[in-house]
C-alpha cells in the first residue's frame, strides 16, 4: 500500500518558517484530496457556525424577548427608588439617546361619597408607559380598547374593582386627598402591574402633574418612585454602567428578569435551550475532529517514517503540521463564522411576528470572539494529539511496518482538551451547571459506552459460526477488531444518540414546556376571598359552570429567625433575598400537596403532622435563604411568633400560574390566624361578564385577569421554541458528521480487505453482504446504546436542568435500532460502492 | 476507445456452462489474444499493454521479467480477471474472461486461481490461519479449518497459526500467503514478485516452497519476476518491454 506522501524537501537541515509554510501550504491541498481532512473542516465549521449563529442568535433573540418581555415592566429598564430619584439619572438618560417617564405611586385612602377605600394609587407622567399600551374600557368588565394617552389633569382612571366597590360608573366624582378628580375611563389593562399579584389594593391611575395638588406626597410618606427608561441595546448598557456608580442608598436598577417569576422561568429556559444546542454540537465537532485526526495521522504514519528518513527533525514534523492543521483551521473557522452569520437571517423569519424586522437589534460583532475561540480550541485540542505523536514514528518504519507510535494513555490524551473545551463551554454559556451536566453526560455515555460495546463486540465472538460465510466474515470482523470496532460503535452511538436527542427527546421536552402553560391555564385569580366567603364563592363558580374550583387560605407571615438566629436583609447578599426577608410573604396550610409541586427532599405530612409546627419550603426560597431541611424557622404572623420545622423541599411551576406558596403548613396549625383565601381558574374569554356579577355579588373579592400577561408569556415561548429547533438543525449537522467521520474511519482498510476478498474469488455480493452485516451489527450496537443513553440523559436533563416532568417514550429504541441498522449500514455500503465499482486490482494499486 | 464494454457482456451466463466452450487451444490454461491495456494519465492516454498474445499449457511454470514498469503486473492482472483490458481477450481455464462480469469472473477466481503478491496482501485483522481459510469459506468448504491447518503445517507455520500479521516476518507473512494461494488446489497460480521484499535467503526459501508446492499441486505457475535466475526455474520465460512482448526461447528446464 502506498499512501499520501507529505512533501520531501532536501535541504531540511536549516528549514525557515516560510519554507515549512509552503510544505505545509501544499500538504493541505494535497491532504484535501483524501477525505478526513475534509471531515476535519467539516466539524470544524459547524463547531464554529453554531457557536456563532447561537451567540448571534441568543444575543439577538434575547434582545429581542426581553423587549417583548420589557413591555410586562412597562420599560426596558427601571429605576426604582423609595425617595425622589435623582434628577440627574433622567437628564443623563435623555442624553445618551434614552427615552424616559417618571411614576410614583403609594397607598391612600379614596373617598367616593361615604364610601371608603384603601388603593394603590399610580401617578404617571408623559410617555408612560415606554413599552407596552394601556387598555381602557367604558365600563366595567366591557370590552377593552387600547390608548396612547395618560390620564389628562383632573382625571382619574380606575380599575373595575375599584369602580365596583365605590359604586361608582365612569363620569363619576371620586375625591384623593385635598383634591376631587372626575372618573375617566375603566382601567382594563395595565403593562406593568407587576410585582406581587397578590398583595396588591385595586388601583387608581392619574397624571403625574396632578399629584402635588393631592398634598399627599411629603417627605416621610412612603412612596415608590420609578423611573422608567427604554432605548437602543447599547444605550442601554452605557447607561446601566454608568448609573451603577451613581445610585444612591435607596435607588435600585431593574431589569426585565426582575419583573415576572413567570417570564424569568420561561427566558431561562430558553436561554438553556440555546446553550444545550450550542454545547452539543461543540462536543459532537469535537468528536468528530478526534475521530477524523486520528485517521488522517495514522495515513502519515509512512510519509513521516520517510521524512524522517531523509533527515526532517521532531520539530520540523511538528511545525508543519501544527501549521497545516492551523491552516485549515483559519479557513474553516473563516467559513464556519460565514455560515454561522448567515444563518441568523433565518431568524427573522423565525421569529416571525415577535419582532418587526425593522425592530430586530442589529448583530453585534462579540460573537466571533467565542466561536473562534470554539474552533480553535476543538481542532488544535482533539486533533493535535494524534498529529503530535506523529513526531514519535520511528524512521525505521520505512523498514518495518508495524511500527507506529506508542499508544499512550487516552486521558493523557484528550484530557487538556476536554478541560479546555469545558472551560470554553462554561464562558461561553455563562452557565457552568448545564455545561457540567452535559460534559458529565458525554463522559459518562462515553465510558459506558465503551464498555457496553466493548462487550458487546466479544459477544459478538459467540455468534460466528451460527451464521452464513458474509455475515460470519462481517461480525467476526467486528469481534477481531476489537477496540476499534469498540470505538467506532462509541462514536456512532454519539452520533445516533445526538439524532434521537434532536429528534425525539427535542419533542419531548418541548412538548413538555408548552404543557406547563397549556390553553386552559388558569387566567383569573380571585385574592381577598374572607374565610367566610369560601363555601359561597365555590357553589357561585359551580353555578356558573366552574367546577372543582380549589381555594387556599393565605396568611401573611414574616421570616425572623432561622434556627433561633433572628435574620434580616442585611445577612444577605442578594438583593432578592434581602427583598424577601424584609417583607411579609405568603404562606399557606394544606394536607394534600398541590398537582405540580413535587417534593426534592424530606417527606410530606406524615399521620400525626397536623396542628404541629412542622412546614414545607419551596426549594428557591430555601436556596436564596439559605434554608435547609431539619431547620427551624420563626414567623411572625399578626404579631405572634410561630416555629416550625422544615420537613420538606418542594419544587414549585411558578409559571404554571396556579396559587402557590413558598411556605406550607398542614392544616390545625395556621387556622386561628387571620386569612384570605385565594385561588386560579381559567375562564373562557366569552364568560367574563361572569366576573362582573362575582364581584357584584362579593364586592370586597380582587379578581385578577392575568390572560394578558400569559399570552405574552406563551407567545414567547412559541417563538423560542421556533428559534431552538432552527439551532438545534446545527447540532443535527454535527451528529450527521460525527456518523460520517465514524463511518469514514474504516474505510481504507475495507476497501484494501473487500479488494483482497475478491481476488480470492468472492463475489461482490458476498463482500457487499459481508460489509452489511458488519455495518448493520455496528448500527444495531450503536443505536441500542444510544438510545438507552439518550433515556438516561434526556431524564437527567428533563429533571435536572429543564424542571419538565420527565416522559418515557418507547420509540426512541426502535427509532435508535432502526436508524442505527438502516443508516450505518446503508452508509457503510455507500462508503464502499466506489471500491465495489472498480476491478479489485485497481483498489489494490491505489491503497 | 473500447471502454470496458464487454464488462458485463457475461451476466447470466453460468461460469459452468461457459467453462467447456470456446477455447481455441483447448490444452492451454490461459490463452491470451491481441491482449491491450491503455489507461488515461493525466499527460493523456498511456499505452501499458500492447498486442500481447501467447498460450500457456496446463501444468507449465511461466516467468514474467521485463524491467520495472514494463507492465508486468498490469499484464498479471488482467491474466486473473483482476482487471478489464481495453482489448483482446484472455481465456482462464477455458473461459473467456471477457464473457464473464466480475461476479463470474470472482467464481472462476475462487475455484481456479491462486495468488501470491510481493507486499503479502494479508488482512491485518486476521490471524494466519483465518487468512489461509478465507479462500477455502470463499468457495464454501466445510473443512476449511482443517485444510488450512494442513497446509500452514506444509509451510512450517502450524506453531504460528493464532498469530496475526504484524506479529510475523516478512518471510513468514509470504509462507502464510504461499499457503493461502494454495488453499482449495487452484489450477493456476499467480505470483507477482513474491520475493521482492525480501532477502535473498529467504526469497530462496519461498521459491523452493512455491516450487515445492506447485509441484505437488501439480499446478500451472504463472511467476512475475525481474530476477533473471528465478526464471531460470521456470520452464519458460516471457519478456516484456515497455508493454510489449518479447518471447525468450523455451528454455530447457534447468530441474536445478
Ligand atoms: N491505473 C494506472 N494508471 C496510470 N498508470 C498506470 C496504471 N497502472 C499501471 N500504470 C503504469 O503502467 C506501467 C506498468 O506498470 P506495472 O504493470 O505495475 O509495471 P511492473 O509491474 O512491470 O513494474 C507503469 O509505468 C505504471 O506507472
Ligand atoms: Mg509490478
Amino acid at each position: 500500500m502506498t499512501r499520501t506522501a507529505t512533501g520531501v524537501s532536501a535541504e531540511m537541515g536549516s528549514i525557515s518558517w516560510r519554507a515549512v509554510g509552503c510544505m505545509a501550504l501544499r500538504a493541505l491541498g494535497r491532504d484535501w484530496q483524501s477525505g478526513e481532512l475534509r471531515v476535519l473542516a467539516a466539524a470544524l465549521l459547524i463547531a464554529v457556525a453554531s457557536v456563532a449563529a447561537v451567540s448571534f442568535f441568543t444575543d439577538r433573540i434575547q434582545q429581542a424577548m426581553e423587549r417583548k418581555a420589557s413591555e410586562l415592566l412597562g420599560a426596558d429598564l427601571v429605576v426604582a427608588a423609595s425617595n425622589p430619584i435623582q434628577p440627574a439619572l433622567a437628564d443623563t438618560a435623555l442624553q445618551q439617546g434614552l427615552q424616559t417617564a417618571e411614576t410614583l405611586s403609594f397607598r391612600s385612602v379614596v373617598l367616593a361619597g361615604d364610601v371608603t377605600q384603601l388603593t394603590e394609587v399610580k401617578a404617571v407622567g408623559p410617555g408612560y408607559p415606554l413599552r407596552g399600551a394601556l387598555q381602557v374600557s367604558d365600563r366595567p368588565f366591557g370590552p377593552p380598547r387600547t390608548v396612547d394617552t395618560i390620564p389628562s389633569p383632573g382625571q382619574v382612571w380606575l380599575d373595575e374593582r375599584l369602580l365596583q366597590i365605590l359604586g361608582l360608573q365612569a363620569g363619576g366624582t371620586v375625591n384623593l386627598g385635598a383634591r376631587a378628580f372626575r372618573v375617566e375611563h375603566v382601567l382594563a389593562y395595565e403593562p406593568d402591574r407587576a410585582g406581587d399579584l397578590f398583595s396588591i389594593a385595586p388601583r387608581l391611575l392619574l397624571n403625574l402633574a396632578d399629584i402635588p395638588s393631592t398634598g399627599l406626597v411629603q417627605a416621610g410618606s412612603r412612596v415608590a418612585y420609578r423611573l422608567l427608561l427604554a432605548g437602543e441595546p447599547a444605550a442601554l448598557e452605557g447607561f446601566k454602567t454608568w448609573a451603577r456608580t451613581r445610585l444612591v442608598a435607596g435607588e435600585k436598577l431593574e431589569g426585565v428578569r426582575d419583573a415576572r417569576v413567570e417570564l424569568r422561568s420561561a427566558l431561562d429556559r430558553a436561554q438553556r435551550f440555546l446553550n444545550l444546542a450550542a454545547l452539543v454540537s461543540v462536543i459532537l465537532a469535537g468528536v468528530g475532529v478526534a475521530i477524523a485526526a486520528r485517521r488522517f495521522a495514522a495515513r502519515h504514519w509512512d510519509s513521516v517514517a520517510i521524512l524522517r528518513c531523509v533527515g526532517a527533525t521532531e520539530a520540523l514534523i511538528v511545525r508543519l503540521f501544527v501549521l497545516e492543521l492551523l491552516m485549515l483551521a483559519m479557513l474553516a473557522g473563516a467559513a464556519g463564522l460565514l455560515t454561522g452569520y448567515l444563518a441568523q437571517y433565518g431568524l427573522s423569519g423565525v421569529l416571525g411576528s415577535l419582532v418587526s424586522r425593522t425592530e430586530l437589534p442589529a448583530p453585534s460583532l462579540w460573537p466571533v470572539l467565542p466561536a473562534l475561540a470554539t474552533g480553535f480550541v476543538t481542532l488544535l485540542g482533539f486533533g493535535l494529539p494524534p498529529l503530535l505523536r506523529l513526531r514519535e514514528v520511528p524512521p525505521l518504519r520505512v523498514l518495518r511496518r508495524d511500527l507506529g507510535p506508542v499508544n499512550p494513555r487516552l486521558l493523557a490524551l484528550y484530557g487538556p482538551a476536554v478541560a479546555a473545551t469545558l472551560a470554553l463551554l462554561i464562558w461561553q454559556a455563562g452557565e457552568w451547571r448545564l455545561a457540567l451536566y452535559v460534559c458529565a453526560g458525554v463522559a459518562g455515555t462515553v465510558t459506558v459506552l465503551s464498555l457496553a460495546a466493548w462487550g458487546l463486540v466479544k459477544a459478538l465472538n459467540l455468534l460466528r459460526g451460527q451464521v452464513g460465510v458474509a455475515w460470519r466474515f462481517g461480525m467476526a470482523n467486528i469481534a477481531r477488531r476489537g477496540s476499534g470496532s469498540a470505538v467506532q460503535v462509541v462514536a456512532l452511538g454519539l452520533g445516533l444518540m445526538a439524532l434521537l436527542m434532536l429528534t425525539l427527546v427535542r419533542t419531548d421536552l418541548l412538548t413538555s414546556w408548552r404543557a406547563s402553560l397549556p390553553a386552559d391555564a388558569p387566567n383569573h385569580f380571585l385574592i381577598n376571598v374572607q374565610t367566610s366567603e369560601v363555601t359561597q364563592v365555590q357553589t357561585f363558580l359551580r353555578e356558573h359552570g366552574l367546577h372543582d374550583v380549589e381555594l387556599f387560605p393565605m396568611v401573611r407571615g414574616r421570616l425572623t429567625a432561622i434556627n433561633g438566629r433572628n435574620v434580616g436583609p442585611e445577612d444577605y447578599q442578594n438583593p432578592r433575598a434581602q427583598r424577601l426577608v424584609a417583607r411579609e410573604f405568603n404562606l399557606s396550610w394544606t394536607d394534600t400537596l398541590q398537582e405540580d409541586n413535587r417534593i426534592l427532599a424530606g417527606h410530606w405530612w406524615r399521620t400525626g403532622d397536623q396542628g404541629q409546627g412542622v412546614a414545607s419550603v419551596e426549594t428557591g426560597l430555601a436556596e436564596e435563604l439559605g434554608i435547609v431541611l431539619g431547620d427551624t424557622l420563626r414567623f411572625q404572623i399578626a404579631g405572634q411568633d410561630l416555629a416550625a420545622k422544615v420537613t420538606s423541599l418542594r419544587s414549585v411551576e411558578w409559571d404554571s400560574f396556579r396559587a402557590n406558596f413558598f411556605v406550607v403548613f398542614p392544616s390545625g396549625v395556621l387556622d386561628a390566624y387571620p386569612a384570605t383565601w385565594i385561588t386560579s381558574f381559567h375562564l373562557p374569554i366569552d364568560r367574563k361578564p361572569v366576573m362582573a356579577e362575582l364581584v357584584r355579588h362579593f364586592p370586597s373579592i380582587t379578581v385578577l385577569d392575568v390572560e394578558a400577561l400569559m399570552t405574552k408569556v406563551r407567545e414567547i415561548m412559541d417563538r423560542v421554541i421556533s428559534a431552538v429547533e432552527y439551532v438545534f438543525l446545527f447540532t443535527l449537522a454535527a451528529g450527521l458528521v460525527v456518523l460520517y467521520a465514524a463511518i469514514q474511519a474504516t474505510q481504507d482498510e475495507r476497501r484494501f480487505e473487500s479488494a483482497v476478498l475478491r481476488t480470492l474469488g468472492a463475489q461482490r455480493a458476498v463482500v457487499r453482504q459481508s460489509l452489511l452485516a458488519e455495518f448493520a451489527t455496528l448500527g444495531l450496537l450503536a443505536g441500542v446504546l444510544a438510545a438507552a443513553a439518550a433515556t438516561v440523559l434526556s431524564y437527567g436533563l428533563a429533571t435536572q436542568v429543564f424542571d419538565f416532568p420527565y416522559r418515557w417514550n418507547s420509540w426512541i429504541w426502535l427509532l435508535g435500532g432502526g436508524a442505527g441498522v438502516l443508516g450505518v449500514g446503508l452508509a457503510g455500503l455507500l462508503g464502499a460502492r466506489s471500491a465495489l465499482a472498480q476491478p479489485p486490482w485497481r483498489a489494490l494499486r491505489e491503497l | 476507445m473500447r471502454v470496458d464494454h464487454n464488462l458485463e457482456a457475461g451476466s447470466g451466463i453460468s461460469v459452468a456452462s461457459v467453462f467447456a466452450s470456446d477455447n481455441p487451444v483447448a490444452s492451454a490454461i490461459i490463452q491470451v489474444e491481441d491482449l491491450g491495456k491503455q489507461v488515461i494519465s493525466p499527460e493523456g492516454p498511456l499505452i501499458i499493454l500492447d498486442a500481447i498474445g501467447f498460450s500457456i499449457a496446463r501444468g507449465e511454470s511461466v516467468a514474467v521479467v521485463g524491467a520495472s514498469g514494463s507492465g508486468k503486473s498490469t499484464l498479471l492482472g488482467l491474466l486473473a480477471g483482476l482487471d478489464t483490458p481495453t482489448h483482446g481477450r484472455v481465456w482462464l481455464a477455458g473461459v473467456d474472461l471477457n464473457r464473464l462480469d466480475e461476479d463470474g469472473r470472482a467464481l472462476l477466481r475462487a475455484q481456479r486461481v491462486g495468488f501470491v503478491f510481493q507486499s503479502f496482501q494479508l488482512l491485518t485483522g486476521l490471524t494466519a490461519l483465518e487468512n489461509v481459510m478465507l479462500p477455502l469459506e470463499l468457495a464454501g468448504h466445510a473443512d476449511a479449518r482443517q485444510q488450512a491447518l494442513e497446509l500452514l503445517e506444509r509451510v512450517g507455520l502450524q506453531a504460528r497459526a493464532r498469530h496475526y500479521p504484524s506479529q510475523l516476518s516478512g518471510g513468514e507473512q509470504q509462507r502464510v500467503a504461499i499457503a493461502r494461494a494454495f488453499a482449495g488446489n487452484p489450477d493456476v497460480l499467480f505470483a507477482d514478485e513474491p520475493t521482492g521484499n525480501l532477502d535473498q535467503k529467504t526469497g530462496h526459501r519461498i521459491i523452493d516452497l512455491l516450487f515445492a508446492l506447485n509441484r505437488e499441486q501439480g499446478a500451472t505457475l504463472v511467476l512475475v519476476t525481474h530476477d533473471q535466475e528465478l526464471a531460470a526455474y521456470c520452464d519458460r520465460v516471457l519478456e516484456l518491454d515497455d508493454g510489449r512482448l518479447r518471447e525468450s526461447l523455451a528454455q530447457p528446464s534447468s530441474g536445478a
